[in-house]
C-alpha cells in the first residue's frame, strides 16, 4: 500500500474528529452577519418619557451601544453592575432596547437596579430585535459614527469583556473620523 | 390509520434496503447468480414502498391530520394546498424522507437503465446505494419518525416556516436532494468498480450520464436556492457564503471537476485514481452538506431544526462511508495505473488545470465554512468568516478556470501545439477583451477594471465556445448531442459570469425614508411612494406598499413590496417588489415604518442580475443534453450484445474472460468515439 493514498483517509478523519468536537460547541455564540451593516432604521417610543420616540439617527456621529435588555432575562441582571460601572466611567452613551417587555415591570427593575441607559427604547413586539438578529437576551451592539455595527457581545458582558473587547474597540472608534 | 401504513412501508423499506445491500453484494464476491439477481427486484421494492410512506405524509398533510405531530408543527388548515404539499418536505422529518425517497428513485432508475451493464457490476452498484439507504433509514425510524402521533390532538396546528412558503421554495429542496443523492450513483460505481477491481473506462462511461444529470439537478436547485434569497430575504444579495449555501457549492464543484476527469478516464485511461477519489469526494460532500444542514453546527440562516442527537448520528454514518470508502481507497488506488500519457499542451493538461482550480476553489470554500469550527474547538474563540476571504481566493481561481476553458475546447487529446491553438482562438481573444473593456465605457456610468475583466472572461468562454461549434464542420443539427451540451453549459457559465461581474460593479442600493407621496431619484429612476395598506393573504395579514416607478415621466410599473405576518411565533416576512428584466431589477423592499406615513424603504438598482439565473438554466441545459448523448445509448446496445457472452464467461467463473470482453468492448468504444467531445 502506498502511504500517499491513505492521503484523502487522514484528512477526513482529522475533519471527522473536529465535526465531533462541534457538536458540542454553541454555534448560535458565533458574532452575527449584521457586523458592519448599518444598524437598522428603526422608531420606538421612550420608556421613560410618555410620548416621545427615539431612532439611532439621534445618536449619528458619536461611538454608542446598544444594549438589549429585559426585566424577565436573569443574566441581564448579572450584567448590570459590570455595565453601569462601564458606562459611567468611561462616558459611553448606550441606547437600551427593552426587549418584549412589559413596560411597569422594565421601570421596576430599573428603580431598584440603577439606570445607566442615556435612553431606553420600548421594543415589544421585538421587531427591532429580529431586525438586530437577536439570538436572546442580553447582546450587546457598539455602534461607530457613521451608525455601523461594529461588534456584537451575545450574552452578559463580564469584566473581562470590557477590558478585552469594548473598551479597546470603543477608545479605537473615536479615534475615526465621523 | 394512513400513517400507520406510511410507517409500517417505512419499515418495511428498511427490510427491503438491508437485504439489498448484503446479498447482492455477497453474491458479486461469490458468484452466487441467484444473489446477484436480487439486486434489481429489491431496488424497486424500496422505490415503491418509499414511494407509498410518501404518499401517506402527503395525504396526512392534505387531510390536515395533526394528530400526526410532524404534520401539527408544519402545516395548519389555513394553508393554501400547495404549501400544505411543500410542507411534506419543509422540516426535518419529512425532508429526510424526501431524501431517501430520491435515493430511491435514482436506484430504481439504474435498475431500469442498466442494460450494458454487467449483472455483477450493478449488483454491486444497487447494493451500495441499498447501504446508504439503510443508513438514512435507520436514522429516521430511530431519531426522527415523521410518522410519530400525539395525544391529546391540537385542533389546530402551527406552521411552516414562513420562509418556506414560497413557490421557489417549494421545489428547491427536491431539485437539491435529486442533485445531491444523485452523486450516489456516481459514488456506488466508483466503489463497485474498486471492489470489482477493474478500473478500466467501463465504469467511466456508466457513470458519465448519471453523473451528468446529478449535476444538472444540483445546479438548477442551487440556482432556484439563490434566487430565493434574492426576492424572499430582501437584501438583494444572491449568495451569502452562508454555511449551508457553501454545502451546497462544495459538490457542484467536485461535481463540476468530476464531470471532466470523467472523460479523461474514459477517453484517455488516464487520472484513474484521481477521478475514483472524486467520485467519492462529491458524494461525501454531499453527506457532509446534509450533516452541517442538520446537526447545527455551524450557524446559518438554513439551520432549520438541528440537534445535537441527530448531528451525532449523522456523523457516524459519515464516518462509516466515507471512512469504508477511503480505506477502499487506500488499498486500490496503488493498483490503478494511469496508461495514457500526455504532454503539457494536450486536452488532458487543459482538464487537469479545471480539476486543480475547482478542487482549490472546494478546498477553499471548505476551509472557510469549517474554519469558525475549528478555531471554536480548538478553543481560540469565535469568529466568523465572511465574503472577503471567499472573494479574495475565489476570485483569482476563477482567473485561472476561465482563461482555461476558452482554450480547453480546442485542445487535442495526449499531444497539440501551442502555436495551432493560438492561431485558431487568437482573433477570439482579441475580440473578448475589446468587449470587456468597451462593454462597461460604452453602456456603464463609470469603468470598473473587475467588471471589464469579467465580461473580458465571458466573452472568452462563450466565443471560443461557438468558434467550436461551428469548427465541428457539420451541420448544427447533426452535432451530437453532448458537443451541444458542452457548449451551452461553458455559454450558461459565461452569462452567469458576466451576470456576477456587473451586477457587483454596478448596482446601486439606497435606503430612504419614504413619505406617502414622495418622490425619490435614483439611477434614472423616479420612484413614487403611494402609502402603505394592510392586505390580507390566506394565511398571513401584510403591510404592502405601493412605489410607482416612472422614467423621463413614462410609467415602467407599479410594485407592491410586502411585509408579511405569518401569526405568533413567525418572523415577519419581507416580499420584495421586483421589476425585472434582461437588463435590469428594480427592487424594492419594504423596511420598518417610521411614524406617520413614513417607511423606511430599500431600493436598489441591479443591471443583468437576472443573468446569474438564467446561466444556470444554461448550464443545467447543457448538461441535460450531454447526459442524453446517443453516445451512450449506442454503448449500451453495444454492450448489450455482448452480455449474452458475459453470462456465459461468468458461469463459467472466468472473471478473467468477462474482464477481457469490457476491455476490447472499451477499445472499440474509445476508437469509436476519440473525435467526440470531452
Amino acid at each position: 500500500m502506498k502511504l500517499s493514498a491513505l492521503i484523502p483517509l487522514g484528512i477526513f478523519a482529522v475533519l471527522a474528529v473536529f465535526l465531533y468536537k462541534g457538536l458540542e460547541l454553541k454555534p448560535r455564540e458565533v458574532p452575527s452577519p449584521f457586523i458592519g451593516k448599518p444598524v437598522p432604521e428603526f422608531t420606538l417610543p421612550k420608556l421613560m418619557v410618555d410620548g416621545k420616540t427615539i431612532s439611532p439617527n439621534d445618536l449619528k456621529g458619536k461611538v454608542w451601544m446598544l444594549n438589549v435588555f429585559a426585566s424577565w432575562c436573569v443574566s441581564c441582571r448579572a450584567e448590570h453592575d459590570v455595565l453601569t460601572r462601564f458606562i459611567k466611567a468611561e462616558k459611553v452613551p448606550v441606547l437600551g432596547l427593552n426587549y418584549k417587555d412589559q413596560p411597569k415591570d422594565a421601570k421596576e427593575w430599573l428603580a431598584a437596579l440603577g439606570n445607566p441607559y442615556q435612553h431606553i427604547a420600548v421594543d415589544l413586539e421585538g421587531s427591532v430585535g429580529i431586525d438586530l438578529g437577536v439570538y436572546g437576551v442580553p447582546e450587546t451592539f457598539v455602534i461607530d459614527k457613521q451608525g455601523i455595527i461594529r461588534h456584537k457581545q451575545t450574552g452578559p458582558v463580564f469584566d473581562e469583556t470590557v477590558r478585552n473587547d469594548l473598551l479597546p474597540l470603543i477608545l479605537k472608534l473615536r479615534e475615526e473620523k465621523s | 390509520m394512513i400513517p400507520e401504513i406510511g410507517h409500517f412501508a417505512l419499515v418495511l423499506a428498511l427490510v427491503v434496503a438491508i437485504v439489498q445491500s448484503i446479498f447482492p453484494m455477497v453474491g458479486a464476491a461469490t458468484n452466487n447468480l441467484q444473489w446477484i439477481a436480487m439486486a434489481k427486484p429489491t431496488a424497486r421494492a424500496q422505490f415503491v414502498l418509499l414511494a407509498v410512506s410518501f404518499a401517506c405524509l402527503t395525504a396526512a398533510f392534505l387531510e390536515s391530520d395533526f394528530s400526526v405531530l410532524y404534520v401539527a408543527n408544519n402545516s395548519n388548515t389555513f394553508m393554501p394546498t400547495v404549501y400544505k404539499v411543500s410542507a411534506v418536505w419543509g422540516a426535518h422529518e419529512g425532508s429526510l424522507l424526501l431524501w431517501v425517497l430520491i435515493l430511491s428513485v435514482w436506484a430504481w432508475l439504474v435498475s431500469v437503465f442498466s442494460k450494458g451493464i454487467s449483472s455483477v457490476m450493478l449488483a454491486r452498484v444497487l447494493s451500495v446505494m441499498g447501504m446508504i439507504g439503510v443508513g438514512f433509514l435507520l436514522f429516521m425510524l430511530l431519531t426522527s419518525n415523521p410518522f410519530d402521533r400525539q395525544f391529546p390532538i391540537p385542533l389546530q396546528g402551527k406552521t411552516l416556516n414562513p420562509l418556506l412558503q414560497d413557490p421557489g421554495l417549494a421545489i428547491h429542496p427536491p431539485m437539491l436532494y435529486m442533485g445531491y443523492v444523485g452523486f450516489s450513483v456516481a459514488f456506488a460505481f466508483a466503489i463497485a468498480a474498486m471492489l470489482g477491481g477493474k478500473l478500466d473506462a467501463a465504469w467511466a462511461r456508466w457513470a458519465r450520464p448519471w453523473t451528468n444529470l446529478a449535476w444538472v439537478f444540483l445546479t438548477i436547485g442551487i440556482a432556484l436556492g439563490s434566487w430565493w434569497a434574492y426576492y424572499e430575504l430582501g437584501w438583494g444579495g444572491w449568495w451569502f457564503w452562508d454555511p449551508v449555501e457553501n454545502a451546497s457549492l462544495l459538490p457542484w464543484l467536485v461535481g463540476t471537476a468530476l464531470i471532466h476527469s470523467l472523460a479523461v478516464s474514459e477517453k484517455r485511461a488516464a487520472f484513474k485514481s484521481w477521478t475514483i477519489l472524486l467520485a467519492i469526494l462529491a458524494f461525501s460532500l454531499s453527506l457532509l452538506g446534509t450533516f452541517l444542514v442538520r446537526s447545527g453546527v455551524l450557524t446559518s440562516v438554513h439551520a432549520f431544526a438541528s440537534d445535537p442527537e441527530r448531528g451525532r448520528f449523522i456523523l457516524i454514518f459519515l464516518g462509516l462511508v466515507v471512512g469504508s470508502s477511503l480505506i477502499l481507497y487506500a488499498i486500490r488506488a496503488p493498483k490503478m495505473r494511469s496508461t495514457g500519457k500526455f504532454t503539457v499542451i494536450s486536452r488532458e493538461m487543459g482538464l487537469l488545470i479545471n480539476n486543480v482550480a475547482l478542487i482549490a476553489m472546494t478546498a477553499t470554500v471548505l476551509l472557510g465554512t469549517l474554519y469558525p469550527l475549528f478555531i471554536d474547538a480548538l478553543g481560540m474563540g469565535k469568529i466568523s468568516v465572511g465574503p472577503p476571504y471567499f472573494n479574495t481566493i475565489a476570485l483569482p481561481l476563477g482567473l485561472v478556470l476561465f482563461s482555461a476553458m476558452g482554450f480547453g475546447l480546442f485542445l487535442r487529446w495526449k499531444k497539440d501545439s501551442k502555436e495551432r491553438v493560438f492561431a485558431k482562438v487568437r482573433w477570439v481573444l482579441l475580440f473578448a477583451l475589446l468587449i470587456g473593456f468597451l462593454v462597461p465605457i460604452l453602456f456603464m456610468e463609470h469603468f470598473d477594471w473587475k467588471a471589464a475583466i469579467g465580461v473580458a472572461l465571458a466573452s472568452w468562454v462563450s466565443l471560443t465556445a461557438l468558434l467550436w461549434v461551428q469548427e465541428q464542420g457539420r451541420s448544427p443539427f447533426k452535432l451530437p448531442l453532448s458537443i451541444w451540451g458542452a457548449a451551452i453549459a461553458h455559454i450558461g457559465m459565461a452569462v452567469t459570469v458576466a451576470g456576477i461581474s456587473l451586477t457587483s460593479a454596478y448596482s446601486t442600493e439606497k435606503d430612504v425614508r419614504l413619505e406617502r407621496g414622495q418622490e425619490y431619484q435614483m439611477s434614472g429612476y423616479s420612484f413614487l411612494f403611494n402609502g402603505v395598506k394592510e392586505v390580507k393573504g390566506p394565511n398571513y395579514i401584510a403591510q404592502q406598499g405601493e412605489v410607482v416607478v416612472t422614467r423621463d415621466g413614462v410609467e415602467i410599473t407599479t410594485l407592491h413590496p410586502e411585509k408579511r405576518n405569518y401569526g405568533p411565533g413567525t418572523m415577519p416576512m419581507t416580499e420584495a417588489g421586483i421589476d425585472g428584466g434582461i437588463l435590469r431589477d428594480l427592487f424594492i423592499a419594504l423596511g420598518e415604518p417610521l411614524g406617520k406615513d413614513a417607511w423606511s424603504v430599500r431600493l436598489y438598482h441591479k443591471p443583468v442580475v437576472s443573468w446569474i439565473w438564467i446561466g444556470a438554466g444554461l448550464m443545467g441545459l447543457g448538461g441535460l443534453l450531454a447526459a442524453f448523448d446517443k453516445r451512450y445509448r449506442r454503448v449500451r446496445r453495444h454492450l448489450a450484445e455482448k452480455k449474452v457472452v458475459d453470462q456465459a464467461a461468468l458461469e463459467a467463473d472466468a472473471t478473467g474472460a468477462l474482464a477481457k470482453h469490457e476491455v476490447a468492448a472499451n477499445q472499440t468504444g474509445i476508437a469509436k468515439d476519440n473525435e467526440a467531445p470531452a
